[in-house]
């Protein structure tokens, strides 16, 4: 603070205790000039008694005047003086995050030492990892892990970015950035709903599609799609490009859910959390959406 | 000195009252408007772009300061919840501030590059479809409403008078990045900005 701004505050404050005590010793000597102890004023025969403050009121006043001096010599108050305590905000934010992690640390150690994968069955890391999870996560991918339109679902065992232990922390330290590409002006009108067709087909949802607009469909996916999702539509993890033929659809999988895929693209986003979790809370978590799955058979999840 | 006049001349005492209040005034508010501290920009520190500052403008027609703050405090909770606590440097340039002061909603002051462009979307259409216990009121009219941008220079120059530095360039472009985008695109483009400036961890 600048030589300006600290003596101002200091001689405003002080100045103004100062006036307040003496204000209120001074007005309390003044003698009333009346012998009937009133201060003249009459209306309708009410009139008015002069008295001084009562005591305890007065007492009351000069307390919270000390008071006010004694925190301003304990607590910085006055200008650049730190007051007797040393005390600032920051500081008592970092001593109480400092005390915060060293109980967190005392509670992972039992995990050191551990893989991830290991961690992924001790219970006690799970129950961390899920309440890390809710916290952090839980707003996109839903409380079980179960994921929502747009948002994968971690409790089956599709990946659309890969189930490694190193494919899901890159996931979530790195984030990932789906792109797929507007097709409509691509394909045009005419192509798109046959590749709609084509799509659905190998996925099985239409067994009794004409054949010829499947294999016009057919054709199309094999100039534009296969780059990414593979020629046989099993989808690339590392292009976060899913696969075609199983039961999971990010973004659903009927005619007119595909066709505003395959027109306008999707472009899913997951933010990278390096800047927002330590890297400990992340293993946690990592080890915990590890959990969700490692145990389950693709079928049973997604009726869920 | 005789009280009797103060009380008697109703001029006199709302002088002497307004000088007996404006003690606290005086010593609170004179250091913030010339330190250094409060009114130098953060390093890095840029005014914010044409979209997020239509955005901004949406966020304060929808009330949204009304229920979020964005100011984290330097307690434990908020800034292991937001990250690093608000500095007052890194808010110059924000004409009026958007601190609030009820908290009915999370902090937003940090909440940039934390969810996708498409949570976003999904949420502000309806926030139950992805937070089944939100009670944060639905705005589905803001993915209708197109923004013509015809204002947003004469914005800018209004920022720029009370200083914030917008440079000509970008008062002459304004207009067209602001065109034909929705209100849901600025407004996402606004919060998506928020409170990059400093880690939030």
């Amino acid at each position: 603070m600048s030589g300006f701004s600290n003596a101002w505050i200091i001689i405003l404050t002080v100045v103004t205790i100062v006036l307040l005590v003496w204000l209120s010793f001074a007005t309390r000597k003044i003698k009333n000039p009346r012998d009937d102890n009133t201060t003249g004023h009459v209306y309708d025969g009410i009139v008015e008694e002069d008295n001084p403050l009562p005591a305890w009121w007065f007492s009351m006043f000069m307390l919270t005047i000390v008071f006010g001096v004694g925190y301003l010599l304990v607590y910085p108050g006055l200008g650049n003086y730190k007051g007797m305590l040393n005390w600032t905000s920051v500081d008592q934010l970092e001593r109480s995050q400092q005390q915060v992690a060293d109980s967190f640390q005392a509670s992972i150690q039992q995990f050191s030492g551990m893989s991830i994968e290991e961690m992924a069955g001790n219970d006690k890391a799970n129950s961390m990892g899920r309440r890390l999870f809710t916290t952090n996560c839980s707003v996109c991918h839903g409380r079980e892990g179960q994921g929502g339109f747009g948002f994968p679902n971690l409790a089956d065992s599709e990946w659309q970015w890969g189930g490694s232990i190193d494919q899901i922390m890159h996931s979530i330290v790195k984030g990932r950035q789906a792109v797929m590409a507007p097709w409509a002006q691509v394909l045009g009108a005419e192509n798109l709903p046959k590749v709609v067709t084509y799509v659905r087909h190998i996925a099985g949802l239409e067994p009794d599609a004409d054949a010829a607009t499947v294999e016009a469909g057919k054709q199309q996916f094999s100039t534009y799609c296969v780059a990414c999702h593979g020629p046989d539509a099993t989808g690339n993890p590392v292009f976060g490009a899913p696969s075609l033929v199983d039961d999971v659809w990010l973004y659903g999988n009927s005619r007119a859910e595909i066709q505003v895929s395959i027109s306008a693209g999707r472009n899913g986003q997951m933010p990278a959390h390096e800047e927002l979790l330590s890297q400990d809370k992340i293993n946690l978590i990592a080890a915990y959406v590890l959990s969700l799955s490692s145990d389950k058979p693709a079928a049973a999840i997604d009726e869920g | 000195m005789n009280h009797e006049i103060l009380e008697k001349n109703v001029g006199l005492m709302i002088l002497f009252i307004i000088i007996a209040i404006s003690f606290g005034t005086l010593v609170e508010l004179v250091p913030l408007m010339i330190e250094r501290q409060t009114n130098e920009p953060a390093e890095g520190l840029e005014p914010i772009a044409a979209l997020p500052l239509e955005g901004r403008d949406i966020y304060i027609r929808e009330g949204c300061n009304n229920c979020h703050s964005q100011m984290v405090r330097t307690l434990r909770s908020d800034v292991e919840r937001f990250g690093h606590y608000s500095t007052a440097n890194e808010l110059v340039y924000n004409h009026p501030h958007l601190w609030g002061s009820k908290r009915t909603g999370p902090d937003l002051a940090r909440v940039g590059g934390r969810y996708s462009d498409d949570w976003h979307r999904l949420h502000f259409y309806n926030p139950r479809d992805v937070v089944p216990e939100s009670n944060m009121p639905a705005y589905p009219w803001l993915f209708e409403r197109e923004l013509s941008g015809e204002h947003t220079a004469a914005k800018m120059e209004a920022l720029r008078a009370v200083g914030v530095p917008y440079t000509d360039e970008d008062i002459a472009t304004a207009a067209e990045k602001v065109a034909g985008k929705t209100e849901i695109d600025a407004l996402i483009a606004y919060i998506q900005q928020l409170g990059l400036l400093y880690p939030r961890s």
